[in-house]
């Protein structure tokens, strides 16, 4: 038995059994990091020791008492933009390669709380801009169904590892697809939650109003199983929402006759290839097949999501990187003439093309005498499309739709094109731009045996459903297969 | 020409909460640098502000006790802009919905009351402080200030002198005192004023350019600053030259401003929504609640204290400027009858002192019912009013009991005649030329024995005996 291809739920119930010891798990999950991550490149930071350690304390509890939480002792990576007390977090900059942060992430105590395991960090696009995991200072991460292919990205690292065996789960971050594209191209499960339902309090800000942390997973279930741990209202996150949350889990096996499930027209013409668009078209048959009502909607402002996404993003990210000036903490360049030349110099070393990229174009739409021409103007059209969607769901339950345009794209092979990088974003923009749910599950592989990925997109704080039809899908798509190695 | 100078004021209030406005640090001054902070006021990755409820409703306060309207509901922005002292290179402020707008305050200006509009009132985070070792030419932060909670205070350009500009900076320094607002602890920096200028022929509607003086810490600073840059923008247009829109930095020692940057160098603050913050919205009950929280202000004090206990104008509107200084007053008044006497000693000796020791009328070394007791022994005529300047230091130095201090230093008034004599007698006699010169009817001279006397008695002899023994036995020669 492979230990590290085991779903979260097969894993606890085989520790419960004592079939292997959580020691004998972290180390399978150590030694194929050992063995396969030179090539897939996910991790920034393995941290053995510490989850060595934290094996035998794990093991202690579940032998103490079975009722321990789900994920006690369950390896897990974390994307390198949630802040670890005494451990490196880099964003996947040079700007934080040298930042060890004094204070834990909200998301971080909750996954300790629940006794996870923390094997590393994982790899990401600077600062979380990009979605082909190419912008980290470090290293490209490659897709494991490919080695010539991104991951995706901007959790590319979180994508890869869940998919190769390198992490039992993962959280990433989605701030416009981040979450839900790598796990596209990756053939493993994403979810990015509502705003407001799992807290933001240290992860790095890319754009505040859109960030989202979230779960990479290998099934649906694993997925509610981490939402149980890691959402939740938390005073330090004054956007976090103060409702009651639920069990996750407890909506896996409800019936979804009847669900209303609404495909946005304009999704399917967003440039679509041939083997995404057959794949998502025979995903709504089998909803279909399960009993569900599923119509045609519109969402006539999707193409305004793009340029709304990246205005607004880009001008929050302008102001949440100008911390990063060689002051306080991360890299500061090593020779300067005078407080100006300090920061930029600091700045032109430390930033990468495509974060000096939005940088710029940020600046630019909040700058007087742009700033009602773009940064106000795409306030408003973010409040039309918010009602776009608001109408869409008066008549539907869930909106379905491919979740990238096409599959796992070759390295390099838009490096010099970042509109049409942007351009991927399509379909997942929207859902950060309106705040919703949405979830990526795998529907198929295209001709080339890349993995194709279905969204299915909720409304606010209605993750529930979701979890419900990705899980009924997931149990008649049968598709669990992970990439050989 | 005759010029008219126009002038308003941008007032920067810390706020006197427990702790900072996005964080559990604590406010308190001083501190060794960098120990009253933590990830969030430092601007570490990945921290998020929590708006603290107090300060929204100090600033509310301040707005009422200003008669501003309440905003139900505005938002906070972030000001973005580069500086070694602004940890996360923007300071969360608000831009356009304040808090407080549209409201007024009352001065007096040669018994004319003049109203100065406030266009609005602001909350925002104060930046940490720079300090520069001259010996090593480093510059290093403390950041104990970053984060502590402010409130701008923004007025119309109402004020037409220098006069005008003082009384109004202490009577709004009076309202945030009486509110608790703010501790107003100008040489903490806990108050400060940036002074927008300009000037203009008189009659003309159109303002001239005006110039901004930033961060004047003292009343003092203001009201020269103010002055100095009337006479210069004024001599400036006088020789034919242009008033420049532009920052100015006032060096208070050399009583000069100079150019910090013109309008061209100003910064492009790129404000927008600050959304890790919801808006601020308040509630009707709130607000009344707040209202009702808001104690008597300076007016009705002053009022009060003229109606109640009768002392002029001038030795109310003294004392009520302050409000630890009116409450002692008042407290000093309960327990004494003469309070005029005690008005009169507060406005004097009691403030001289204060002044003398830079101190606040928070810091008086003793309680009021001292001052009132002191009063009282020079009423009942147990110690004369020089003396009783004596034990008024002694009070000051101590702490004591003003009668206590009498007995233990024999201070009471000798009004043993037979006591007194002898001392006459004694002077009388060391002093025959005197006595020739009041006999030739030189009567001044009188004065001269008088404060022999006093002298040898050490100023305990009850002056009006003295007086009447050395008449009588003067008679004798």
């Amino acid at each position: 038995m492979d230990l590290t291809q085991l779903t979260i739920m097969e894993t606890a119930k085989k520790l419960r059994e004592k079939e292997f010891s959580v020691s004998e798990l972290v180390s399978a999950y150590l030694n194929r990091i050992q063995k396969h991550d030179a090539s897939i490149g996910a991790y920034i930071t393995v941290c053995s020791e510490n989850a060595i350690q934290q094996a035998e304390a794990m093991q202690e509890k579940i032998n103490a008492n079975e009722d321990v939480p789900v994920l006690t002792g369950i390896p897990l990576g974390l994307k390198d933009n949630i802040v670890t007390r005494g451990l490196l977090t880099s964003c996947g900059s040079k700007m934080l390669s040298n930042f060890i942060p004094p204070y834990d992430a909200t998301v971080v105590q909750k996954l300790q709380k629940n006794n996870a395991i923390l094997l590393g960090k994982l790899n990401m696009d600077e600062f979380a801009m990009g979605n082909s995991n190419e912008s980290s200072w470090y290293k490209p991460v490659k897709n494991p169904w490919d080695l010539e292919r991104v991951s995706g990205g901007s959790s590319g690292g979180a994508a890869a590892a869940v998919a190769s065996g390198m992490a039992g789960f993962a959280l990433g971050t989605d701030t416009g697809g981040s979450i839900r594209q790598p796990a596209s191209f990756c053939g493993v499960v994403g979810l990015k939650p509502t705003y407001g339902a799992v807290s933001r309090y240290g992860v790095v800000a890319f754009a505040s109003s859109f960030d989202q942390v979230g779960p990479i997973t290998r099934n649906v279930a694993d997925c509610a199983v981490v939402m149980n741990a890691i959402a939740g209202h938390d005073p330090k996150d004054s956007t976090s929402a103060d409702i009651e949350y639920p069990d996750y889990t407890a909506f896996l096996d409800q019936e979804i006759k009847g669900l209303k499930i609404g495909i946005p027209r304009e999704y399917l013409q967003a440039g679509l290839t041939a083997d995404v668009k057959q794949q998502v078209l025979k995903a709504a048959k089998s909803f279909e097949a399960l009993g569900a009502v599923v119509t045609e909607v519109s969402l006539p402002l999707t193409e305004y999501a793009i340029p709304v996404y990246y205005l607004i993003s880009s001008a929050e990210a302008s102001s949440n990187l100008a911390r990063y000036d060689g002051i306080k903490y991360g890299y500061r360049a090593s020779e300067y003439e005078d407080i100006i030349d300090l920061y930029r110099k600091t700045r032109s070393e430390g930033f990468g093309t495509e974060v000096k990229r939005r940088i710029i174009l940020g600046t630019y739409a909040l700058s007087s005498g742009y700033y009602d021409a773009f940064y106000k103007k795409a306030l408003k059209v973010r409040r039309l499309i918010y009602e776009d969607y608001k109408k869409a769901f008066d008549q539907v339950d869930l909106l379905l739709g491919p979740t990238v345009p096409t599959t796992a794209f070759k390295i390099g092979e838009k490096a010099d094109n970042p509109l049409e990088m942007y351009l991927g974003d399509i379909c997942t923009a929207s859902v950060n731009i309106v705040g919703l749910c949405g979830i990526s599950v795998p529907c198929g592989t295209d001709s080339q045996g890349l993995p194709v990925g279905l969204q299915l997109i909720g409304r606010p704080f209605d993750e529930g459903t979701l979890l419900k039809a990705a899980h009924a899908f997931e149990k008649v798509a049968v598709y669990h297969a992970m990439p050989e190695l | 020409m005759e010029y008219e100078v126009v002038i308003g004021l941008e007032v920067h209030a810390e706020l006197a909460t427990q702790s900072k406005i996005y964080c559990n640090c604590t406010t308190e001054f001083g501190g060794d640098p960098n120990t009253h902070c933590c990830p969030i006021c430092m601007g570490m990755p990945g921290v998020l502000p929590v708006l603290n409820k107090k300060v929204v409703e100090y600033a509310i306060k301040a707005g009422l006790a200003t008669n501003c309207r309440i905003a139900a509901f505005s938002k906070q922005d972030r000001k973005n802009y580069f500086y070694p002292d602004l940890p996360k290179a923007f300071q969360t402020s608000q831009y356009d919905l304040p808090l407080c707008y549209d409201g007024h305050v009352d001065v007096e200006v040669d018994g004319l009351v003049k109203k100065i509009g406030i266009t609005r009132i602001h909350i925002e985070e104060d930046a940490g402080k720079l300090l520069h070792d001259a010996w090593s030419g480093d510059t290093l932060i403390d950041y104990n200030r970053g984060g502590v909670p402010l409130i701008e205070i923004v007025t119309e350009p109402d004020m037409r002198s220098a006069e005008e500009v003082r009384a109004f900076f202490e009577k709004l320094k009076a309202i945030l005192e009486y509110t608790g607002v703010s501790d107003c602890k100008m040489q903490e920096g806990s108050l400060r004023a940036d002074v927008n200028l300009s000037v203009r022929p008189k009659g003309q509607a159109e303002y001239g350019t005006r110039t901004e003086m930033k961060n004047l810490n003292s009343i003092r600073a203001i009201v020269r600053a103010v002055e100095s840059e009337a006479k210069r923008q004024i001599s400036e247009i006088e020789y034919g030259g242009m008033i420049v829109q532009e920052t100015r930095r006032w060096d208070d020692a050399k009583g000069e401003s100079y150019s910090m940057r013109s309008k061209e160098e100003a910064h492009d603050y790129r404000y927008f929504p600050e959304p890790d913050l919801c808006p601020i919205e308040v509630d009707e009950n709130w607000m009344k609640d707040i209202q009702a929280s808001i104690p008597e202000l300076p007016d009705a004090r002053r009022k009060r204290y003229i109606q109640d206990y009768g002392i002029p104008e001038y030795d109310a509107s003294f004392i009520t400027a302050s409000k630890d200084l009116a409450d002692f007053f008042e407290e000093a008044a309960k327990s004494g009858d003469n309070i005029k006497a005690i008005s009169n000693w507060i406005m004097g000796d009691l403030s001289k002192k204060l002044n003398d020791n830079n101190l606040e009328p928070s810091q008086i070394p003793f309680c009021p019912e001292h001052l009132s007791k002191l009063v009282g022994l020079i009423d009942s005529n147990i110690i004369s009013g020089k003396i009783a300047k004596q034990v008024f230091d002694f009070m000051w130095d101590t702490g004591k009991d003003p009668a206590d201090i009498v007995e233990e230093k024999g201070l009471r008034v000798v009004t043993d005649t037979d006591a007194i004599r002898g001392v006459v007698l004694e002077v009388l006699q060391a002093n025959p030329k005197t006595i020739e010169d009041i006999k030739k009817g030189k009567a001044k001279s009188i004065g001269f024995l008088i404060g022999q006397i006093m002298r040898e008695t050490k100023g305990k002899a009850d002056p009006q005996t003295v007086r009447s023994i050395l008449t009588e036995e003067l008679e004798k020669y």
